[in-house]
């Protein structure tokens, strides 16, 4: 396969290239001026091998937070009968995360170049792009790329499509997108049948996350080695990372896989206050102490032995004035009222975790061993990672904050200023059980 | 062949027939759920776990061949 030459060949920016100036790559003259023509045609059911193998070569781990192999969702859509369709996953519901937003707001032009690639791996017809009904800015700047993309006559092939899903954590679980899609409510179905074996409308579904899709525009341009130049041998390429708290500047940030944590602080001009930990990988995430975290490396397997992922790649700093407990507290509430309301230990078990950490900021330290007993009749009991994603973060924080529980017991009240720093969004409670 | 206990966790409603009826794999949460001990169902177990499946009013439990 011929790859043109990437204007900016190993540095960084790759995705944000251009956003920073106003209204970003929005305009499809300027997407083209720093990326150039996609030499990429979808065929309806003729998928693109070579394109594959350029993928497959490239290494590229799905940027949703799971990181599984992109070819490998590509192998396993082709090895089903049936007329294959692709759906990108911008449904980014995680509070912390907006690396999503930013790129469909500021580059949506290369989310639809990759919504094309994916149409080309499978050989599908259609591409649809998926959303939060609260996207509104980056639906605009998704509908205006296409109706400028179809009055230059350029004939994108697949026909691609928007569609909003109701706002919630879980609507961007790949099998509770497409049950959204499908009309349904926005839940986990069981599995199986997976999205790849029936998924949007029936067919075989591709899934790809946006940010996936954005990296697959690239390395359809620029190839796998290109790809591969930056970032490790077991995690290739770079990834958008959104870091909030304690930071002089705020915001999303592409960094090479393998970064340093303070390579990443310092291109947010350094801290904004003095910080007692991190949480890495947002709410489903890890906490870790700032001590721990000062040579902290930014990758899978670096992360592997804090029991830690990058998962969405959120990464909060909490400033010393903050309380971790509470704040805990306040994201478990929120992931028990976000629980779809499917399965009993999730609800029951999330619920009662909840209630527990927040007696236990309040100073109630015979809180805890239930805690223990409760994250353990969570995790793997449910039909998506819901619960043990939570767990894990509220597992983490009982150790990270260990000293802060004590004195809160010691104290029986919190000892935090009470100035929140996670972001919780203002939503009402989602269905209950019924 | 071994096979092993699988829940659907969106169907289960915590009746709890399956602990009653099986025992040997399975207890019961606070809230009534099932927790479902991770070991193989033996062939000389095998009658207890299917008459649990077949009892489960939500046809929530099943018998799987387990992965090798």
């Amino acid at each position: 396969m011929t790859t043109a030459t990437s204007p900016h060949a190993t540095t960084l920016p790759r995705l944000l290239m251009g956003l920073d100036a106003h209204d970003g790559l929005r305009s499809l003259r300027r997407h083209l001026d720093y990326h150039g023509e996609l030499p990429v045609r979808a065929e309806p059911g003729r998928p693109d091998q070579s394109l594959l193998d350029e993928v497959r070569a490239s290494g590229l781990g799905g940027r949703g937070g799971a990181m599984f192999p992109a070819s490998r969702k590509v192998d396993a859509v082709l090895s089903q009968r049936g007329r294959p369709v692709v759906v990108i996953n911008a449904a980014e519901g995680e509070p912390p995360s907006r690396k999503d937003h930013v790129l469909l707001r500021g580059a949506p032009h290369l989310i639809i170049d990759g919504a094309v690639v994916c149409a080309a791996l499978v050989g599908a017809r259609e591409a649809t792009i998926a959303l939060e009904d609260s996207s509104r800015r980056e639906y605009r700047a998704l509908e205006e790329a296409l109706y400028e993309r179809a009055a230059l006559h350029r004939n994108d092939d697949p026909e691609i499509r928007l569609q909003t899903v109701p706002d919630g954590f879980v609507v961007g679980e790949e099998r509770a997108l497409i049950n959204a899609l499908n009309g349904g409510p926005g839940k986990p179905t069981h599995a199986p049948p997976r999205p790849f074996e029936k998924g949007f409308g029936g067919a075989p579904t591709l899934v790809q996350n946006a940010e996936t899709a954005a990296q697959l525009a690239l390395i359809a341009r620029y190839g796998a080695g290109w790809f591969r130049s930056l970032g490790t041998d077991e995690e290739p390429g770079s990834a958008l990372v959104t870091l909030t708290g304690a930071v002089t500047r705020p915001g999303v940030y592409e960094i090479p896989i393998g970064a340093s944590l303070q390579d990443l602080l310092v291109a947010a001009d350094g801290l904004s206050a003095p910080v007692q930990a991190y949480l890495i990988g947002g709410y489903i995430g890890t906490w870790i102490g700032a001590r721990d975290a000062e040579d902290l490396v930014l990758s899978n397997a670096a992360l592997r032995p804090f029991g830690a992922a990058l998962g969405a790649r959120a990464i909060v700093a909490l400033p010393e004035s903050a309380c971790g407990v509470a704040e805990t507290a306040r994201v478990a509430r929120y992931m028990a009222d976000q629980s779809a309301g499917q399965c009993g230990p999730c609800v029951l078990g999330l619920d009662a975790i909840a209630g527990g950490m927040e007696r236990l900021a309040r100073g109630d330290g015979g809180q805890l061993a239930h805690i223990h007993r409760w994250l353990g009749l969570v995790a793997g009991r449910g039909e998506c990672r819901h619960p043990d994603g939570a767990a894990k973060l509220i597992a983490s924080a009982l150790t990270v904050f260990e000293d802060e529980i004590a004195l809160h017991v010691r104290e029986r009240k919190c000892t935090g200023d009470g100035t929140p720093v996670l972001p919780i969004p203002n939503v009402c409670r989602t269905g209950r059980r019924t | 062949m071994s096979e092993k206990l699988s829940i659907d966790w969106i169907r289960c409603d915590a009746h709890g027939l399956c602990a009653e009826l099986f025992p040997e794999r399975i207890s019961l949460d606070e809230w009534g759920y099932p927790i479902v001990d991770g070991n193989e169902v033996t062939p000389q177990l095998r009658v207890h776990a299917a008459r649990a499946v077949a009892q489960c009013p939500r046809l929530a439990l099943r018998l799987e061949r387990a992965a090798a």
